[in-house]
């Protein structure tokens, strides 16, 4: 049976892990390649880097890292931040990134998505959206890091993203996002029955308990989550151990610590 | 040496890496003369069928691997290099593959999203070395929307479930497939490719 997916994202500023309250208080937390073999030896399921870099110099530090990720661990990786164009997502996926994923440049132009599925197949371009719950009680798609609201409905969005040609889609509500209250299940659940590829909750992971939920009521097909792997206060093993007693189907390698 | 296969087909750093590491000497390329030399080639892929095709047909690499299938050379095909393998495909469209082995290639359906992404689990259908130490239901990682249908049973090695029987590793002599990415799937994908190594170098 295919199982539920746990996957650690790592934000990366000029070639170190950082994680604060998203977009604010940026604190360091480690060397990228090192967490991702952790992870990797954790049990994660996936992994996925996001560019939080500004510059372009900066850029070229954050492919090499692909690059040394993608020789260093035997698990699939997603890579995001700051792909704009055809010519970006092809150096990232040729470093070694599995998948690539799309947010702020498919709202400015659509039409990248589709281009980049006929070009590397759906399997590898991820739609991320983030999404609040505005003032009128509608699911609202923001851009540029949460600052832009577009007014376009998260649900059509993703409806729209499938589409085009999205292989997945990763909803990241930022209402909740690090503040480790819990995922949204309901925005989650609505844009997972909306479309019919797998949906990846990211945003609001504090305790084993959330986990459960969203990949239950929430009907995720995975959960991701930074902080709580990051400082320790959730370690994989233990998470999908948990999660698999309670009756959610989960990789498990006895070689696992 | 095994030659990797170089026609665009995207990712292959991994697949370089996992080699590698199993001290599996491998080159990516798409020379015939290397390809001949070799003591086995591995075909990877990711994308479209009819794309691949096309860059194989222009490459002048089809009749290469078809030679080589019938020459006896061990190639294995990963994802949807296993996929190229087989007659035809109905990927937006119908497309001729490199027929080496017998079956099509068919959209997935059934209740369940598509793509299949993730970690299943395999069921074995025989006992063979290429099965050396994967017990069953282990898990390996599939990213795949399409599925070898129609092919004879006797070459099923081994299956998962996902809305229809999805063939996950097959074998005929020389020929082998997975549709898997072994080189993903972690110990399990890599204890794969090390059997692999140990039936054909």
């Amino acid at each position: 049976m295919l199982a539920k997916r746990i996957i650690p994202c790592l934000d990366v500023d000029r070639g170190r892990v950082v994680k604060g309250k998203r977009f604010q208080k940026i604190r360091d937390v480690a060397d990228p390649v090192e967490l991702a073999k952790r992870y990797n030896n954790e049990g994660a399921d996936e992994l996925v880097f996001y560019d939080i870099t500004a510059s372009n110099e900066d850029r070229n530090i954050f492919v090499d890292i692909v690059e040394k990720v993608a020789t260093e661990i035997n698990i699939p990786f997603t890579v995001g931040g700051g792909l704009r164009s055809v010519m970006d997502i092809h150096r990232v996926l040729h470093a070694g990134a599995d998948k690539v994923s799309i947010n702020s440049a498919a709202i400015r132009n659509p039409a990248l998505v589709k281009e980049a599925a006929s070009k590397f197949g759906s399997q590898c371009v991820v739609l991320s959206i983030d999404a609040k719950l505005t003032s009128d009680m509608k699911w609202s798609v923001f851009m540029n890091g949460g600052r832009i609201d577009t007014e376009i409905d998260a649900i059509e969005w993703a409806r729209r993203g499938e589409e085009l040609g999205a292989g997945e889609i990763v909803v990241n509500a930022i209402d909740v996002d690090g503040v480790k209250n819990g995922y949204n299940l309901n925005l989650t659940r609505s844009i997972s029955e909306a479309v019919n590829i797998p949906v990846v909750a990211s945003g609001g992971a504090g305790k084993k308990e959330h986990f459960t939920a969203i990949l239950k009521e929430g009907k995720a097909d995975a959960a991701l989550a930074a902080s709580v792997f990051h400082y320790d206060e959730i370690k994989i093993p233990d998470l999908k151990k948990y999660l698999a007693e309670n009756g959610i189907t989960m990789r498990r390698e006895t070689s696992w610590t | 040496m095994i030659a990797i296969i170089d026609y665009g087909a995207g990712n292959i750093k991994s697949l370089q890496s996992a080699l590698l590491g199993l001290d599996m000497k491998s080159c990516l390329t798409s020379d015939k003369q290397v390809i001949a030399n070799s003591k086995a080639i591995i075909l990877p892929g990711v994308g479209a069928f009819k794309d691949a095709m096309d860059a194989l047909h222009e490459l002048g690499l089809s009749e290469v691997l078809q030679k080589e299938a019938d020459k006896g050379k061990p190639i294995l095909g990963i994802c949807l290099g296993m996929q190229l393998l087989y007659e035809k495909s109905f990927e937006n469209g119908e497309w001729n593959g490199l027929a080496i082995l017998d079956g099509v290639i068919k959209r997935i359906d059934g209740n369940v999203k598509v793509p299949h992404m993730g970690w299943n689990t395999l069921a074995h259908h025989q006992s063979t070395n290429l099965l050396a130490n994967i017990n069953e239901q282990e898990y390996v990682y599939f990213v795949h929307s399409y599925y070898v249908d129609e092919f004879n049973k006797q070459e099923l090695i081994s299956s998962c479930e996902y809305g229809v029987q999805v063939p996950a590793i097959v074998q005929k002599d020389n020929i082998f497939g997975m549709q898997f990415h072994p080189e993903k799937s972690g110990k399990n994908g890599l204890q794969l490719l090390k059997n692999f190594g140990e039936m054909v170098l």
